[in-house]
């Protein structure tokens, strides 16, 4: 179905359907439960989740296939994010021209930065790409290009916003004035209540999940291709590639280019869901992000990349708001003194010290499943397999790129 | 009509003279092999010839054109292809898709945004390929991991590589180095039949003289940066500066 093998159009599919569910999934607690700290099935938080969803998956069509660590696709992030609230202050909210602009802007800035960065490979590369990532950052701070035409053009570090004596060309009364498509505001939510639970279902939600979707199977077609096979190749043996008459520079450059455009459009989509771009988006720790995401669901996989930014978005958000009165809630069943034993004990974890628990459990990962989250499924896939032996021939064909 | 031209070659490396003034002629459909104790040079003229080195003197025509200042790939898209001591394959790829890309390569040339239809949907290169690892009798392992296969496989596989790019000029360096005395008579089988099969030249660096003997219609010899002697098979066996400078020492070799 749509051009893909079986396997293919199966976890197409899966995908799909967790991201049309995500707000059933996503809010498995009832809203007055004890659990309901957990839920994460509000619109804010989804639409991280498939924004950097995206950005995860256009990072390992780089990181993954080519083996190329770019270390400052922030900047791509940024810029995407700068160029959408460009077009919100000059033609109107209309987030349609943003997402264009983004992605065409990033392409430009991806042509530059890989084209001199990809003369190195390994640690250079990975050095280089991260001085242009910063460049970017102190030029975006600082307003540099801003200051030298007189306007602003990043607005320093107050970040670039809308005002309201700003042209917007195309806007009317008629329309919303926040961002939206066409007149559908992209924060319009529904609110579903059914015997305690809550569930959202966010315009915007929708669109950035349907926008994923669109990237992902691009990625999947991507992956299947000769020019696909090609970037593997590139990663594998580049010495052969010479010798078998096949420049690689372009290959790699295309790919870079591919995945800073992907980059450019979550920046894009970031600034849709909250018309406001600052310079802390382009820092290297957001860089890094993207990083462990795609490191943390598996590098080179398709699905993994969406698994590990779903993971530490989620980590980021929830773990962070567990607070010395929810653990007391908690272990609130205990004698006193154990309880607040327990609670100093989780206390460093919790909260502010969501970091912490992220670390370990990267570490975790990293040492014992180094293909990441998609490898612990298989092995888990595996050891059902294992106790039904009928099956073993069909889950037998191993699935090192899935 | 001589297919490769090397004339007045030499490459310094900071004091060391690697090669002094190289002439050396391949002729078109023949298997010349050159031969040369350690140090000789060979493996600098070899990559002299492919794109890895330039020389500081000299010139490299192939079919009447300079090869030098040339990138590798685009000395390999002239027709040059090279099979490497150790087997240069992809060993991360699967059997299948090692044998894929060259013939890619061959369709596309050096670059080619082939990035939405499936490789298995190109079906003339996906059969190309398919009846490459036939011929090679490697299809049974056609899934399998390149960097799990044995030495003689990989190497069997490499060459395929590249045939399948249907070069004029094959270049060989040492081919048999580190191979079972099993393995290495098959390569020779296989070179041997390439040969008969295909309008290809072939030119070898080998130290083992059983490879070089059943195979070589010219031989060439270097010795510290220079050629010796170039004659056929039979007049070098018996070539007294030959002997002096290299048989001398592996008699029993040869």
């Amino acid at each position: 179905m749509f051009g893909l093998e079986k396997r293919d159009t199966r976890l197409l599919i899966i995908v799909a359907i967790m991201a049309l569910a995500a707000p059933f999934i996503l809010n498995p607690f009832p809203t007055d439960s004890a659990m309901a700290q957990f839920n994460a099935g509000y619109p804010d938080l989804m639409q991280r989740f498939v924004i950097f969803g995206i950005l995860a998956i256009g990072f390992n069509l780089l990181f993954g296939l080519t083996g190329y660590l770019s270390f400052g696709h922030a900047a791509f992030l940024g810029v995407g994010s700068y160029s959408a609230v460009w077009m919100f202050k000059l033609l109107g909210y209309n987030i349609i021209p943003g997402m264009v602009l983004s992605i065409i802007v990033s392409a430009v800035f991806a042509l530059a930065i890989g084209y001199i960065s990809l003369r190195r490979s390994g640690i250079y590369f990975s050095i280089l790409t991260l001085a242009f990532a910063q460049m970017l950052f102190a030029i975006a701070y600082s307003d540099l290009i801003g200051r030298f035409f007189g306007t602003p053009i990043t607005n320093g570090e107050t970040g670039l916003q809308v005002y309201t004596s700003d042209p917007q060309y195309f806007h009317n009364e008629n329309l919303p004035n926040i961002p939206h498509l066409f007149g559908q505001e992209m924060q319009s939510t529904y609110t579903l209540d059914v015997a305690g639970w809550s569930f959202d279902f966010s315009f915007g939600y929708y669109l950035c999940a349907i926008i994923m979707l669109l990237t992902f199977y691009l990625a999947i077609r991507i992956f299947r291709s000769p020019f696909g096979m090609m970037l593997r190749a590139v990663k594998s043996n580049q010495q052969r590639m010479n010798y078998t008459g096949l420049n690689t520079r372009p290959y790699t450059l295309a790919a870079f280019v591919i995945s800073g455009m992907y980059a450019g459009l979550a920046g894009g989509l970031l600034a849709s869901m909250d018309p406001l771009a600052g310079a802390e988006r382009m820092q290297w720790t957001a860089s890094g992000e993207v990083v462990l995401m795609t490191i943390l669901g598996g590098a080179g996989t398709l699905i993994g990349p969406i698994l590990g930014a779903g993971f530490i978005k989620y980590f980021e958000n929830i773990f962070a708001k567990i607070n010395d009165n929810v653990l007391h809630s908690w272990f609130s069943f205990m004698p006193d003194g154990i309880e607040d034993f327990m609670v100093t004990i989780i206390h460093p974890f919790v909260g502010k010290g969501w970091h912490l628990t992220l670390g370990l459990l990267f570490m975790l990962v990293v040492i014992f499943l180094p293909g990441g989250l998609v490898e612990g499924g298989q092995r888990i896939g595996r050891m059902f397999s294992r106790k039904k032996p009928s099956d073993d021939a069909a889950d037998g064909t191993t699935t090192p790129a899935e | 009509m001589a297919i490769l031209e090397v004339k007045n070659v030499g490459k310094r490396f900071g004091g060391l003279q690697a090669l002094g003034d190289v002439n050396l002629n391949v002729e078109e459909n023949t298997v010349h092999a050159i031969i040369g104790p350690n140090g000789a040079g060979k493996s600098t003229l070899l990559n002299c010839l492919v794109g890895k080195l330039i020389p500081d003197t000299g010139s490299v025509m192939f079919d009447g054109q300079s090869v030098l200042g040339r990138k590798p790939y685009e000395i390999n898209q002239m027709g040059i292809s090279r099979v490497f001591q150790t087997p240069e394959i992809f060993g991360d790829l699967t059997v299948m898709e090692n044998m894929l890309i060259p013939c890619f390569a061959k369709r596309d040339g050096a670059f080619e945004m082939n990035a939405i239809s499936s490789v298995m949907n190109q079906k003339e290169v996906v059969e190309k390929a398919e009846h490459m690892l036939e011929d090679m009798n490697l299809m049974d392992k056609r899934q399998m991991h390149a960097a799990s296969m044995s030495r003689g496989d990989k190497r069997r596989l490499e060459i395929a590589m590249c045939l399948s790019q249907e070069p004029r000029l094959l270049l060989l360096d040492e081919p048999t180095a580190g191979m079972a005395r099993a393995d290495t008579n098959n390569t020779i089988d296989l070179l041997k039949r390439i040969k008969e099969e295909r309008d290809i030249t072939i030119a070898i660096i080998e130290h083992d003289m059983h490879v070089v003997f059943s195979l070589a219609e010219r031989i060439t010899v270097l010795a510290q940066g220079t050629p010796l002697v170039e004659d056929t098979p039979d007049k070098i066996k018996g070539h007294p500066k030959v002997r002096e400078a290299y048989l001398g020492e592996s008699q029993d070799a040869a």
